[in-house]
């Protein structure tokens, strides 16, 4: 929208008394109350997804039911503690998550902690991949749009950044994977590696999960070329989502500052055109762009869910949708913990650099 | 189609404002422009419900229909002849089942437009005007819902709502209502904010010094002057509800093939084929999405920025400040837009 997006969300309901009392708490109290609030935030996510996910049934019954005569399953659920009253088993688990034990998996029996690192280090190279892809298309043309402004480039970019909207994830990945490896054959069809280099690649000591990190440190560059041209398209399937937000928001506020006095200024000091629209403008607009660069992961971590099952990615999202088929709760509860961590903290973040900047945020 | 009342009411009053402007120099463009998307966004829309509308006269056969008097139908067939946009590997008429679509999707956005708007005007309403820890707990866990990805939500309530499968008007309601929860924070959010501003205005307060209840209050003085930004919110979020309704489809955990025809699903099965060079099983669908998003997205933006006088003015004064704009609508319409699957 052609709107300026300053002050992030949740300043917005005046959620936070900081300043209102103290008068001049400053940064440090600001921070402090900021990363106070999280913990309200990942303990409503747990509650909620916990209460609904056992409405449903014990995990038990969910995962093995019809796969084991009543007699064993009733001893299956006694065993796991699945048949004392829901609240005793709530406190239980909240305990364990705060010692950090997220239990084992149903379907296949793995520690729910391994199990987060190992996909976790996929989801977090392809979103991080996205990332990149998104500023590089959305930045550049956004500029261009904003100096362009209302002749033929900027519409065009306009109908592109709309189009990027439109186009579902899975569904711009289809037609990547059509074009680049069904019809050309340029780029792997889906994977993160070919099974040589994935095999290489975990059998390093202490891998990271993140193949090119991995691949650079071993000098493995077969490895790498391989898992750099896995990584293309679901990236920029991914990427392009975003590039399209970015697009529209460095183009509204790059306008909104080019209109400036500064600007017309620097003009007439006879600063060049390019330097005004990428230094000038462009830095003050940044502040909104770090903004919605957070907002977005909440988008990226969502919209990796789509893309690593499209492009068989294994990652939290292909895991996920796994789990829940198999309604393995156990599984699909320490995934959401993990993604509402990052999603609350990484608005910690923005919400404290948001700060840095601007000190008008903080009121 | 009660879907696109407000829109076309909406449009309706602003067309002749349009055709006043006027069409000279620079800034003509810029008004072509603009009104040359709410047109593209207009006739898109309109299309897609008329499909939807007309669906059992477009579709040449059924959404799960497998054969007709000829006997069965081909599997993998090439688009051409009797079927127009080809078949998929189980049978079914792919053109049949674009066109079925679009009559889930309206089903879905209606419904959980509608549901998600009640409950969140409600609850911004009384959240807004009566305050107190009430309002703190809300807001607390709306943000909550809010900072999450969207679709996962959606996912965890389809699951929690059908265990992933069920009859058309099941299958609808539940993708309804888990797109509903993911909603609700937004117009939560909207609609607490305006009520708060109204409510230290002074109509407020003496409609209180006459003795007016707080029900009354809140359900014709404040009502009435929150929901003015619906209406966008409503466009911006039905297309949202397209992609939330296509994403869930398209994980599994949507409606079933044999009980309606969804885009997301044809496109989940059609990911199998891409590898085989079968390309006609999944574009259709996935055009129809783009088709549909693209239409709804031009009408809710080209109406953001006719219908707001201040997003209006910025526009003509392109060197004015650019403050942040404090209504509602300003508000909501970014977020609704970073929000994407």
């Amino acid at each position: 929208m052609t709107t300026l997006i300053e002050a992030p969300p949740s300043d917005a309901d005046g959620l936070l008394p900081s300043k209102k009392k103290t008068g001049g708490g400053g940064l440090g109290q600001y921070m402090i109350i900021r990363f106070l609030l999280i913990i309200p935030t990942i303990f409503i996510l747990v509650t909620m997804v916990f209460f609904l996910m056992r409405i449903t049934g014990d995990p038990i019954t969910a995962a093995l039911g019809g796969r084991l005569p009543p007699d064993q399953l009733q001893e299956r659920i006694h065993a796991a503690g699945y048949d004392r009253p829901v609240f005793v088993q709530y406190f239980e688990y909240l305990a364990q998550l705060v010692t950090g034990n997220f239990g084992t998996t149903l379907s296949d029996n793995r520690r729910v902690v391994e199990m987060l690192a190992t996909y976790g280090s996929a989801t977090l190279e392809l979103t991080v991949n996205a990332l990149i892809v998104a500023l590089l298309v959305g930045i550049p043309l956004g500029m261009v749009a904003a100096h362009r402004r209302d002749h033929a480039p900027d519409a065009v970019l306009r109908v592109f950044a709309i189009l990027c909207y439109a186009t579902p994830v899975f569904f711009a990945g289809l037609l990547l994977k059509l074009t680049f490896s069904v019809w050309l054959g340029w780029l792997p069809v889906a994977g993160r590696a070919r099974t040589s280099s994935e095999l290489a690649l975990t059998g390093l000591q202490a891998p990271t999960g993140i193949y090119w990190l991995d691949a650079v440190r071993s000098g493995n560059m077969a490895a790498l070329g391989d898992v750099m041209a896995h990584a293309v398209l679901p990236a920029v399937a991914l990427g392009l989502l975003t590039a399209g937000i970015f697009l529209r928001l460095v183009r509204t506020n790059v306008i909104g500052t080019l209109g400036r006095d500064y600007i017309e200024a620097g003009r007439s000091r006879g600063v060049s055109e390019y330097r005004l629209v990428t230094k000038h403008a462009f830095k003050p607009a940044l502040i909104p762009i770090i903004t919605v660069m957070g907002l977005q992961i909440a988008v990226l971590l969502g919209g990796a869910v789509l893309t690593e099952t499209t492009f068989e990615w294994k990652g939290l999202g292909y895991q996920l949708v796994n789990y829940l088929t198999a309604r393995d709760f156990v599984a699909v509860q320490g995934i959401v913990v993990l993604l509402a961590v990052i999603v609350a903290v990484t608005n910690f973040i923005v919400d404290i650099v948001a700060a840095l900047i601007d000190p008008r945020v903080r009121y | 189609m009660s879907t696109n009342t407000p829109v076309e009411a909406t449009v309706d009053r602003r067309a002749p404002l349009i055709k006043r402007l006027p069409v000279i120099s620079h800034f003509n463009k810029s008004v072509g422009l603009q009104r040359g998307m709410l047109v593209t966004g207009l006739v898109l829309t309109g299309i897609f419900l008329l499909t939807a509308l007309f669906a059992p006269l477009i579709a040449p056969y059924g959404y799960s229909q497998l054969s007709d008097a000829a006997g069965s139908f081909p599997a993998q067939q090439a688009p051409g002849g009797k079927h127009l946009l080809g078949t998929t590997v189980g049978g079914y008429d792919v053109f049949s089942r674009v066109v079925w679509g679009s009559q889930t999707a309206v089903l879905v956005i209606v419904a959980a437009v509608v549901l998600s708007i009640f409950a969140g005007v409600i609850l911004g309403l009384v959240s807004g005007y009566l305050g107190g820890w009430l309002d703190r707990v809300l807001v607390v866990i709306a943000d909550a819902i809010y900072a999450f990805p969207s679709l996962l939500v959606a996912i965890v309530m389809a699951i929690v709502i059908s265990g992933g499968q069920s009859s058309l008007f099941g299958g609808v309601l539940a993708a309804a209502i888990s797109i509903t929860v993911v909603f609700i924070p937004q117009y939560f959010r909207v609609i607490r904010a305006e009520t708060i501003r109204l409510k230290a205005e002074p109509f407020v307060e003496s409609a209180k010094v006459v003795g007016a209840s707080n029900i009354r209050i809140m359900s014709r003085h404040i009502y009435k002057n929150a929901t003015r930004t619906l209406p966008l919110i409503f466009t911006l979020n039905a297309s949202e509800a397209i992609l939330t309704l296509a994403g869930l489809g398209f994980l599994g955990f949507g409606i079933e093939p044999s009980s309606a025809a969804e885009w997301g699903f044809d496109l989940k099965q059609a990911l199998a084929d891409t590898t085989s060079g079968i390309w006609w099983t999944g574009v259709f669908p996935g055009l129809a999405i783009v088709w549909t998003v693209l239409g709804l997205t031009l009408v809710g933006e080209s109406i953001n920025d006719l219908n707001d006088p201040r997003l209006r003015g910025r526009r003509k004064a392109a060197s004015g400040a650019g403050g942040p704009d404090s209504t509602a609508a300003a508000q909501a319409a970014p977020q609704a837009e970073s929000r994407v699957l």
